[in-house]
């Protein structure tokens, strides 16, 4: 053979040996969009880790796309452009737009199509209440929490009340308030993040009161805001009655609120279990406790609180031989090792029955008191008032609700009146998301 | 006021040689007053860029301190580090630099085109081509945003260097720019070439161009600093943080919420490293910077 | 006038190609898309898709989120306006009382222009913040009233407009001070023998000699603040609190891009669009006289 052959055929078996190898080896990539931030995200890409090394056939790629919005919007993008991530993290108020999308496939399909075991019965109850539908659960839950007291141990003591004692009742909150304020221990009582979450779409279900009607919009589209009745307006009421004392103080939305409680402005704060790994890292001046949600008591029956936070939605239109990554990946995610895992280090709940008794074994929480409130007020089975929300476009419902709320608080508009402008524009907008919706 | 706001400019630009022709007047108070009216409004002005730059070397603690601690302090080096590295501002101050100088070098030259032909040539459908470039004035981002993300999704430009420069490419202002400037550019001068056999091409890049420096390098300064400053365009089609630009991805740093630490020295960090390169380059060649904001009045 | 023009057929269409190519496809298709979609209800996924005539425009008309929008956006406009073109004419003519470091002061408050408003307002948003801001602190001693911007919609109006004309004050100085330079001196001194003093003199020659530049300068500010706004609001108060700070340009992308109302949001541009072209045709018909071809 000619050298210039030979020299030819040497090469071409190498490119050879060199390229087939690799593609045979290439892990199948799968795309997982989220909008975990900062130290959240670093622990879901740690999350991503274990399961990459776990195996040896799909490689999960993590993305940080943004806000819970920003992902919501990319994903739908990028999905009208025939090129979605395979898992998308979407917040609690998105579950109604995810589930009427036809976009998705649904978390019990594909698992029982790939013949992956899951115990769906190890799911606690209210997060198999708010994201399944005929009993089959959809998305699985991924940052769970719900919203609790935090309370400044140091300022109960300056007021000569039991630090290890946070009021429980709404009674109890104004009246600790007052003794705080008198006591110079903080400038006010007690202020609220996230304020339509903390006291409408929470403590509605807590009192087990009707969101909205059609039992919160799982039984119709055709539903309407029950906020503005009896219950609302007594609630709502004292709150701006105590805004006017100084033993509420409004902080804005989201998370706005929180600098005051840190700076020790304010004695107590009312915000998601989600925070408490920040919160470990942010307060050094004072001692700080939990308590649950406060309850008015009778005649109310003390039901449970609702699961916020991200679920993960899984989007048809993959090639077929990926979903049994996505499957390994769910099933990942949901064994009590991970969840006890990624309970410990984020502080959100672990949403597995077998999780939880291994981390009481542990007596995890006794050591960290402050992660049992949380899943103290998720243990009840719901009723139909207090397995979730079902209402399309709740995210703008928010975006009404809460500059109602800047009107009540303001001294503007009474608590009825703020309520009756946020349901009729809210009703407005529901009325909207069915009529795209007509099926 | 064509003539004279262009003679201003470079009265403006050349104001030593105006000093010097000054005859000395005696010393009024009022003198006095003006500047210490002058320096007040200069320090208010700089105020906010001051206090970043003090905030951005102090710790945390010094930073939420009260009263408020106004010095320097030593840790500028540990927070532009950490700005740095935790916005990945390698990577943003890059994409920054593609756009600002690829979309003003891609519009300069589209521009000079399009108005070489407009005065240069008579054609059929000049007039429409014109317009057409006019109205883009009336046709801002806010205005298409839905439909052009549509566009460049269906082009395939979604989060790549040609979504977010081509379309900044069309420049009515620019195109202006251009042809006021040949408009006053002799005839002779043209019709010479013509005489000597020269095309049109080596018409604008012989003659042309080399009268055009001076509008150019105004137009660079101005469109610089726009493209390093664009907002909506870049958030609206880029999804990763890979392809952000400095003033967006300045977001993910802002400590909004309770739970993050309230870093606002890293942030003020990242803020001034986004801020310099636009102002660097409006204070080193100002006087291209006003000429060019002053000609572009169009 | 008659021009030199070349004799060529084919190559000025393929000059002016790259620009129409580009303003046809990222300008014009979009803006009709625009006014399609606004006709239209579409479902955040894309998959359906209904006709509805008037009925996105009717909603926006009869809304009193929109109307408030509005007013949000022209006060912010004006309020910038104001404030920027008042300021650099202060400014402006302070600088040319006394020639000397003219320049020098002129860079000193040009280079705001640079910063990009949403970086400006992220470093005015620390400074006004209410827990750990500069601002309130000093605020505190002068006046018992907490300038919470988070919870007052008009302190947080207040906040962005002044951002925003912080930027914007060094372009309005730069103009105002070529127009006061075009000033013939002797008119100046002629006035100043006459005994008129320095404020007189301003107000009766200077300003209105100047009301060319003052009125460009005006119009010129109120589209960029009506329109080039976007970057503050959404990197400082993303339209709240309350919607206090939700102006027309924002609400467009709030609606579309998060709302994931596209035909809302369309018709919302179409409304924008109306306005920008009556603002331009007004630019152009009163300031500018050279446009006619």
């Amino acid at each position: 053979m000619p050298t210039s052959i030979r020299r030819w055929a040497v090469a071409v078996a190498a490119l050879a040996l060199v390229a087939l190898p690799a593609d045979a080896l290439a892990k199948t990539e799968i795309h997982f969009w989220h909008a975990m931030g900062g130290q959240l995200g670093e622990t879901t890409n740690e999350l991503v880790k274990q399961f990459n090394q776990s195996q040896s056939e799909y490689e999960v790629k993590a993305l940080h796309k943004g806000t819970y919005p920003e992902v919501l919007t990319g994903a739908i993008a990028a999905y009208r452009q025939k090129n979605p991530p395979h898992i998308v993290q979407v917040f609690d108020v998105g579950t109604q737009t995810m589930l009427l999308s036809g976009a998705i496939y649904p978390i019990f399909q594909l698992l029982k199509e790939q013949e992956v075991a899951v115990d769906w019965a190890d799911f606690i109850k209210p997060v198999t209440g708010y994201y399944s539908k005929d009993g089959n659960l959809y998305s699985l839950p991924f940052n769970s929490s719900s919203p609790i007291l935090y309370y400044n141990k140091d300022a109960f003591k300056k007021a000569g009340l039991d630090a290890e004692k946070p009021p429980t009742t709404w009674k109890q909150v104004g009246e600790v308030s007052r003794k705080i304020i008198a006591a110079g221990g903080a400038k006010c009582g007690f202020t609220t993040s996230w304020p339509s979450w903390t006291m409408l779409e929470n403590t509605f279900p807590w009192h087990d009161q009707p969101f909205a009607t059609n039992e919160n919009g799982y039984t119709g589209l055709d539903t309407k805001l029950l906020i503005n009745g009896e219950f609302g307006v007594k609630h709502i009421g004292q709150l701006a009655a105590w805004q006017k004392d100084g033993v509420y103080s409004y902080g804005g939305r989201m998370g706005q609120p929180d600098p005051k409680f840190i700076n020790g402005d304010c004695a107590m704060l009312i915000q998601s279990s989600a925070v408490i790994g920040g919160f470990k890292k942010a307060i050094t001046k004072f001692a700080w406790g939990t308590g649950q949600l406060p309850h008015w008591g009778p005649p109310y029956k003390k039901q449970n609180t609702i699961v916020g936070g991200g679920t993960l939605w899984v989007m048809k239109g993959q090639k077929p031989a990926d979903y049994r990554g996505v499957a390994q990946f769910m099933k990942f995610i949901s064994e009590p090792h991970q969840q006890m895992w990624w309970s410990l280090t984020t502080g959100y709940v672990p949403i597995t029955q077998t999780a939880i008794k291994n981390l009481e074994a542990g007596y995890h929480f006794k050591k960290n008191p402050e992660q049992w409130t949380a899943l103290s007020q998720l243990s009840a089975a719901p009723t139909a008032n207090s397995r979730g929300h079902r209402l399309g476009n709740m995210a703008q419902l928010r975006d009404v609700i809460e500059p109602e709320f800047e009107n009540i608080f303001a001294g503007k508009k009474t608590a009825k009146e703020g309520l009756d402008a946020a349901v009729a524009r809210a009703n407005e907008i529901l009325k909207e998301f069915a009529a795209a919706h007509k099926p | 006021m064509a003539g004279s706001t262009i003679a201003a400019s470079d009265r403006v630009a050349a104001l030593p040689r105006a000093v010097e022709a000054r005859r000395p007047r005696p010393f009024p108070w009022e003198t006095v007053v003006v500047h210490v009216l002058l320096l007040a409004c200069v320090a208010v002005i700089a105020f906010p860029l001051y206090y970043a730059l003090i905030i951005s070397t102090q710790t945390v603690q010094e930073v939420v301190a009260r009263p408020p601690i106004l010095t320097p302090s030593g840790h500028a080096l540990e927070n532009y580090g950490q700005a740095w590295t935790r916005a990945h501002m390698g990577r943003l101050l890059w994409n920054s630099a593609v756009v600002a100088v690829v979309s003003a070098v891609g519009k300069i030259v589209i521009s000079m085109l399009s108005a070489f032909a407009v005065v240069y040539f008579n054609f059929r459908g000049r007039q429409v081509a014109f317009w057409m470039i006019f109205v883009t004035l009336m046709l801002p981002v806010e205005v298409r945003i839905m439909s052009t993300y549509e566009v460049i999704g269906n082009l395939g430009w979604l989060n790549t260097y040609a979504g977010l420069t081509v379309p900044l490419m069309a420049s009515a202002t620019a195109t202006f720019l251009f042809r006021q400037f040949y408009l006053t550019v002799p005839n002779e001068l043209c019709e010479a070439a013509q005489l000597d056999g020269v095309g049109p091409l080596r018409f604008l890049v012989s003659f042309l161009l080399p009268l055009s420096w001076a509008n150019i390098a105004a137009l660079f300064v101005v469109l610089f600093t726009f493209g390093w400053n664009q907002y909506l365009w870049p958030l609206m089609i880029t999804n990763t943080e890979a392809m952000r630009v400095v003033v967006i991805g300045l977001q993910d740093l802002i400590p909004r919420t309770g739970t993050h630490v309230p870093e606002w020295n890293v942030m003020m960090a990242a803020a001034m490293m986004a801020l310099l390169p636009p102002v660097a380059v409006i204070l080193a060649m100002q006087r291209w910077f006003v000429k060019g904001l002053i000609e572009t009045e169009k | 006038m008659r021009r030199a023009v070349f004799k060529h057929r084919g190559l000025p269409y393929l000059l002016v190609l790259p620009q129409i190519v580009v303003t046809l496809v990222f300008f014009f298709w979009p803006a009709f898309e625009s006014l399609r979609l606004s006709f239209f209800r579409t479902s955040p996924f894309g998959d359906r898709t209904f006709f509805v005539g008037l009925e996105n425009f009717q909603r926006l008309l009869t809304d009193p989120e929109y109307y408030r929008s509005v007013v949000n956006s022209f006060v912010f406009a004006l309020g910038v306006t104001a404030l920027g073109v008042g300021a650099g004419l202060f400014v402006a003519a302070l600088a040319t009382q006394k020639i000397r470091g003219l320049a020098a002061y002129r860079t000193a408050v040009l280079w705001p222009y640079g910063i990009a408003p949403p970086v400006a307002g992220i470093i005015f948003l620390f400074m006004f913040h209410p827990s750990y801001g500069v601002l309130p602190y000093w605020l505190s001693f002068l006046i018992d009233y907490e300038f919470n911007w988070l919870l007052k919609g008009w302190v947080a109006m207040a906040l962005v407009i002044l951002t925003t004309a912080w930027t914007h004050v060094g372009y309005n100085i730069a103009f105002f001070l070529a127009g006061l330079l075009a000033i013939p001196q002797s008119v100046l001194e002629a006035a100043s023998v006459d005994g008129a003093g320095a404020v007189r003199r301003f107000w009766a020659i200077v300003f209105p000699l100047l009301s060319p530049v003052t009125f460009y300068l005006v119009v010129v500010n109120l589209i960029f603040s009506f329109f080039g706004s976007f970057g503050v609001i959404h990197a400082v108060t993303q339209g709240g609190p309350g919607g206090a700070t939700d102006i027309m340009v924002f609400k467009v992308y709030k609606d579309g891009f998060i709302g994931l109302n596209l035909g809302s949001s369309a018709a919302q541009s179409v409304i924008l669009m109306v306005v920008v072209i009556a603002l331009t045709a007004l630019q152009f018909r009163f300031v500018e006289k050279r446009v006619t071809y």
